[in-house]
């Protein structure tokens, strides 16, 4: 028998949720253990849990304390989270075209120069990672990706923007992501993809699911117009590749 | 049916109900009645489920006005004078406007949120279970926004039923309490100390997405990143300045600064209703406490149907009615049975 897992520490937040924490780091091994956590509490649930909210390091479970205490639920939730993980399954693989630089990346150029190399060069290293969708957070789709190339690691900015295009394709710190609805952000912007991660009135509503793999392929500026205007109409244009 | 038109209306006012729960793992946030004590308590003035969706209204003042037909309302939170046609209407007491009728309200008096709850509820379109108002995703039915003069709300015609009015719970005062963490280790004692020692005021530049702290700046131990986690309502998180944040309704699913402490479900509300610039404190208390005041407050929401008595049976009470004099509020006679507080069962 697989000996357990250490177990991950469980932080109140408030009386009605618990930060289920792998790491303080962001680190693939406790990103994985986090979402097999958040599939096997959705494969078996625990009576009480009301929702479940994946993130990088830990997994935050929403509960109704009119059902079950603090105790009891840490109690059933260790064990599971103590369980050797199971075998990778396939994950789903999402082709994301980007537009990248100019008017769409507004940061290209700064960035290429902070890393004394060319804009061609940037969209070659952001283009070739393979990408993992460690969490979505902070507004509707916003898709945080881990597996950055580390060349492009870099802080954020000093001076936060108050709102950044939908769209958005951007990096921070060693973080790579796809932004949906315009917002504030101090990430470094390289471009733009026409794909909505998140569409009211479209099947399915949300695209990406945590867990989900990611690559990008650049298009030029006329082709994002012709794709942004499908995407409005509510096609996914987000490649779906077939593992 | 009817219609209700929003005859006037104020900044920070919108449609909200129980929230929106199920797709925060996907960065939607809940949303939400900002006090979701007072959004069911007039929700049950007019037989309403008790997170029906209703009209938040914000500090400065409003007027409905029923068209087509006559609309029974209800109001409840944040006190202010109201009337139709200029008889006073109190809080926590339901009203029949007639075909043509206004319900004109004031300032909120003190607090911040007032809702107004329509028979028949609001209807419209939900997204994930809920008709609140997230403007920075476009939803919310059935406008997606603030509200604006001119809108209007089809609504079912009153019914005739007597009016009603309901005896709330005597509201805690004292303290914000708050249960320590997640991240208070990212904190000394000597800062823990400071964040529950000393008065702290509610900045002018609050919303419903967070409310601002004003007080001595809180040091972090490593410095304010740390990766992202999930946020509730009601986590106080501290950035870079030192100044503390309450997350509020419209909250980010997720956050980059530490949370030094969460605010009990208990009390949210209660900090929602703090004005801006009224001093207040926080208290900690242990995860028990914080549990049980959880369930009655539950509890308490579930049994507002008992508290409903015949608007004709309004007692002065003199006394209460003093204090709220004194505490600076104008309470007019009529207005005595928001006052009239019997004791906690």
């Amino acid at each position: 028998m697989a000996a357990t897992l250490p177990p991950p520490r469980l932080l109140p937040s408030g009386d009605s949720a618990v930060t289920v924490e792998f790491s303080r780091t962001i680190d693939e091994d406790a990103n994985q253990r986090v979402l097999a956590l958040d599939k096997a509490l959705a494969a078996s649930p625990i009576d009480g849990i009301t929702e479940t909210v994946p993130t990088y390091r830990s997994l935050l479970v929403h509960y109704d304390p009119g059902k079950i205490g603090f105790d009891a639920l840490g109690q059933k939730i260790l064990p599971i989270a103590t369980r050797p993980l199971p075998p990778v399954t396939k994950a789903r693989r999402w082709r994301i075209p980007v537009a990248y630089g100019g008017e769409h990346g507004i940061d290209l150029e700064d960035v290429a120069k902070a890393l004394s190399t060319t804009p061609d060069d940037i969209v070659a290293r952001h283009v070739g990672g393979d990408y993992k969708v460690a969490m979505i957070g902070f507004t509707p789709g916003w898709s945080y990706l881990s597996g950055l190339d580390k060349s492009l690691h870099m802080s954020r900015r000093q001076n936060p923007r108050l709102l950044t295009p939908a769209g958005t394709i951007s990096i921070g710190g060693v973080q790579a992501g796809i932004q949906c609805l315009a917002a504030p952000s101090g990430w470094h912007l390289l471009g733009r993809t026409p794909v909505r991660t998140y569409q009211l009135h479209r099947n399915p509503t949300f695209l990406t699911e945590p867990g989900d793999r990611v690559t990008f392929f650049a298009i030029d500026h006329k082709t994002f117009e012709e794709m942004d205007r499908a995407a409005e109409a509510g096609e996914i244009i987000a490649e779906q590749v077939v593992a | 049916m009817s219609r209700l038109v929003v005859a006037s209306i104020g900044p920070a006012s919108s449609v909200q109900d129980g929230g929106r729960h199920g797709a925060q793992r996907y960065g939607l946030t809940v949303s939400g009645a900002m006090d979701r004590l007072s959004l069911a308590a007039a929700n049950t003035l007019v037989g309403n489920e008790p997170f029906a969706a209703a009209v938040e209204i914000g500090p400065f003042g409003a007027s409905f006005t029923a068209r087509d037909g006559a609309v029974r309302v209800a109001i409840s939170g944040a006190p202010r004078n109201a009337d139709v046609a200029g008889n006073p209407v109190a809080m926590d007491t339901s009203v029949t406007l007639k075909d043509g009728e206004t319900l004109t309200l004031g300032f909120a008096r003190g607090g911040a949120f007032t809702y107004l709850a329509i028979g028949g509820a609001i209807k419209g379109e939900p997204v994930f279970g809920s008709l609140a108002v997230n403007a920075r995703a476009g939803l919310g039915s059935p406008y997606p926004r603030p509200l604006q003069a001119s809108d209007e709300f089809t609504v079912d015609a009153a019914s005739g039923a007597p009016e009603l009015r309901i005896e709330l719970p005597k509201p805690a005062s004292g303290p914000i309490r708050v249960l320590l963490g997640p991240q208070d280790d990212e904190f000394d004692e000597a800062n823990k100390a400071l964040f529950l020692n000393s008065e702290w005021k509610i900045s002018a530049t609050s919303d419903r997405m967070g409310y601002r702290l004003e007080g001595p700046a809180i040091k972090h131990l490593h410095g304010h990143n740390i990766v992202s986690d999930g946020t509730v309502n009601g986590s106080i998180q501290v950035p870079g300045n030192g100044a503390p944040i309450a997350l509020m309704m419209d909250r980010g699913t997720s956050g980059g600064y530490p949370k030094i402490a969460t605010v009990i479900t208990a009390d949210i509300g209660r900090l929602a209703q703090t004005s801006a610039g009224t001093a207040f404190r926080f208290k900690a208390v242990s995860m028990a406490e914080a549990q049980d005041a959880a369930r009655k407050f539950a509890q308490a929401i579930r049994s507002l149907p008992d508290r409903l008595r015949s608007s004709d049976t309004v007692a002065l009470n003199i006394e209460a009615l003093s204090d709220a004099n004194v505490a600076g509020y104008a309470v007019s006679a009529v207005d005595a049975g928001t006052w009239q507080v019997t004791a906690e069962p």
